[in-house]
């Protein structure tokens, strides 16, 4: 059953030339258990798209100007704030890039922990207490009666982004929107703070958005992957499809600009150009003025989410031409 | 000590000078103030006609006034009210301040549109002027400049922890602490107070000098304390016809106003130091 189905969200930026479009008729699901990645670089939209989930965006000036976002059956969009925040931390977990700085400075991880479980489920501080002590442990930080002490600026940067899941499963959410969850770590922690979401994930059936630019990341812990370019849904496929054979001129440039598919001593693959401008996008297809295989209808055509297979669909409108298998 | 205690004392490192010293100057008064009745010698209020006007001697160790009483009591009872002027005088404005500059900062838009023009136009007047205006109005008495401090030194407060909260709002750890549903005033109260505050809390240390020095002002005026009641200002106030021929009647008292504000200046210079904060 889809625990959370984004249709069609759009969110602009309000800005001095006009509205600027972040996020453009962007639609996923997810399943409960399942882990959908969203992939894509710095100012694809990734992040405001998911942070539109909870309805958290940036400032005064960004606003949802379509779409629905059903989480259980109801639209996020048009809930009333106290339910929403009941939603956030309670139901809805999220964690971020940056541990260092996502944690309160002044206050013991300890209570940063119990503190939604005060809040939300209306624990005593003892209890809650005990609890965060428990999820401490769970998530991995070792002597955690001793460490629920600690200020954020003892941990480590791991154990740091540790205590933020903890704070963030501390209500036993349904959903876990994770922003970059590993970005900020070195490789090795990385990997342990990927195995801890997929055991909370195994453990008690979360679903998790991982929002990530690291294809690596993808391959190793999603069942399901979004990538996103300007705005927009590029492709859409389960994992090992989109690995093995991508349907979009995008997702394949992302791929031979990993590092390791380039051959020892040879020059890495990059894709030509830059993101478009926000405020005066590209007609037709948003990738056109980096694409190789760009045509004159790719400058112009409507450009829609294509099923290739049940499991895969690219917005490339020429993708049975340029992406067939060779 | 506890875990957090080490801690503490680690973020902090070895405490700056200035804080043992000024915060010993500012013991020494609280202590005076406390024990006034066992230290001091003579009743402050009880005339002795007898003895006016006598010079530091054995039994009057810093002089005796006009009216025969004893400089030295009047001066260790006086701490009572001088001490309770700067510490009430900056606790109204502070909690007001902080609470109209959090929600002024946090909200933004039109909330902070109207705080901060009543703002403006509470700094157009000059503080001591504003004052004096409404204690005159008011009428005279310790409750009333209480009151004038609360109406006008709130601005201070309110700008330093508005400006804290412009910057803070947009910290990552809000975002943090929005995420997991707290409300507001939570947010506001629980989780940017603790990180803003600081500043405000030095400003306020060194406020109270200025509160202190007001209180014996307006209490010199004739607006403050009202006479027999032994406080500093006053009693430099009653002493003016004899500055000439009993020097002492007004200078110790003076001395205990300056010292005083020395303890309270270097305490706040101390913790602005141990916490890295200018200005």
């Amino acid at each position: 059953m889809a625990i959370l189905d984004v249709a069609d969200l759009s969110v602009e930026f309000a800005t001095a030339k006009g509205p600027l479009r972040a996020v453009d008729r962007v639609s996923f699901g997810l399943a409960e258990g399942e882990v959908l990645g969203i992939v894509g670089e710095s100012g694809s939209g990734k992040t405001v798209a998911c942070r539109s989930i909870l309805r958290l965006l940036p400032g005064e000036r960004a606003r949802i100007v379509g779409g629905k976002v059903l989480f259980e059956g109801r639209d996020l969009l048009q809930l009333a704030e106290p339910s929403m925040r009941e939603l956030r931390g309670g139901r809805i977990g999220m964690i971020f890039q940056n541990p260092s700085t996502h944690l309160d400075p002044l206050m013991t991880v300890g209570r940063q922990v119990a503190e939604p479980l005060i809040y939300h489920q209306g624990l005593s501080a003892s209890e809650a207490r005990k609890k965060a002590v428990e999820l401490l442990r769970l998530v991995g930080i070792p002597d955690p009666k001793r460490n629920a002490d600690a200020f954020p600026h003892q941990f480590s940067g791991g154990m740091r982004q540790r205590a933020m899941i903890a704070g963030a499963v501390a209500c036993e959410p349904r959903l876990l929107i994770a922003d970059e969850p590993t970005t900020a770590l070195d490789v090795t922690v990385q990997a342990q703070i990927l195995r801890l979401l997929l055991e909370l994930r195994d453990r008690t059936g979360l679903a998790i958005i991982l929002i990530t630019h690291d294809l690596g990341v993808v391959a190793a812990t999603c069942d399901n992957v979004a990538v996103m370019y300007a705005g927009r849904i590029m492709e859409r496929a389960a994992k090992a499809e989109l690995l093995r054979r991508p349907l979009h001129p995008y997702t394949e440039g992302l791929m031979r600009s990993r590092p390791t598919a380039a051959g020892r001593g040879r020059e890495l693959h990059t894709i030509e150009g830059q993101l478009p401008p926000l405020g005066d996008p590209p007609g037709g297809c948003r990738f056109h003025p980096r694409c190789i295989h760009a045509q004159a209808r790719c400058q112009t055509g409507a450009v829609a989410l294509e099923a290739a297979s049940i499991t895969h669909s690219t917005a490339c409108l020429r993708w049975r031409e340029v992406m067939a298998p060779a | 000590m506890s875990a957090s205690g080490i801690a503490l004392r680690r973020r902090l490192g070895a405490l700056s000078p200035l804080i043992y010293v000024g915060g010993g100057i500012c013991l020494f008064w609280a202590v005076l103030a406390l024990a006034a009745p066992w230290i001091a010698p003579y009743d402050p209020i009880a005339q002795d006609l007898a003895a006016t006007l006598q010079p530091p001697n054995a039994a009057h160790l810093l002089g005796t006034d006009n009216f025969g009483r004893d400089v030295l009591s009047r001066i260790v009872w006086g701490t009572r009210l001088d001490l309770q002027m700067g510490v009430l005088g900056v606790l109204f404005p502070f909690i007001i301040g902080t609470t109209i500059g959090a929600l002024s900062g946090y909200f933004g838009g039109f909330v902070d549109m109207l705080l901060m023009r009543l703002l403006d136009v509470t700094i157009s007047f000059p503080f001591f002027v504003l004052i004096i205006a409404i204690v005159a109005t008011l009428g005279p008495g310790l409750i009333r400049v209480y009151i004038a401090l609360a109406l006008v030194g709130w601005v201070s407060y309110a700008r330093l922890i508005r400006s804290r909260f412009i910057v803070l709002k947009h910290a990552d750890f809000v975002m943090a602490a929005r995420s997991l549903g707290y409300r507001h005033l939570r947010i506001i109260f629980h989780h940017i107070l603790p990180n803003a505050i600081m500043p405000a809390v030095v400003f306020c240390v060194s406020d109270a000098v200025i509160d202190i020095v007001l209180g014996s002002s307006l209490s010199y005026l004739g607006l403050g304390i009202q006479p027999p009641t032994a406080e500093w200002g006053l009693m430099i106030a009653e002493s003016q016809t004899f500055i000439g021929t009993a020097w002492w009647i007004a200078t110790f008292p003076g001395l205990a106003i300056v010292l005083l504000a020395v303890g309270f200046s270097l305490l706040a210079d101390g913790i602005a130091e141990q916490l890295g904060i200018r200005d």
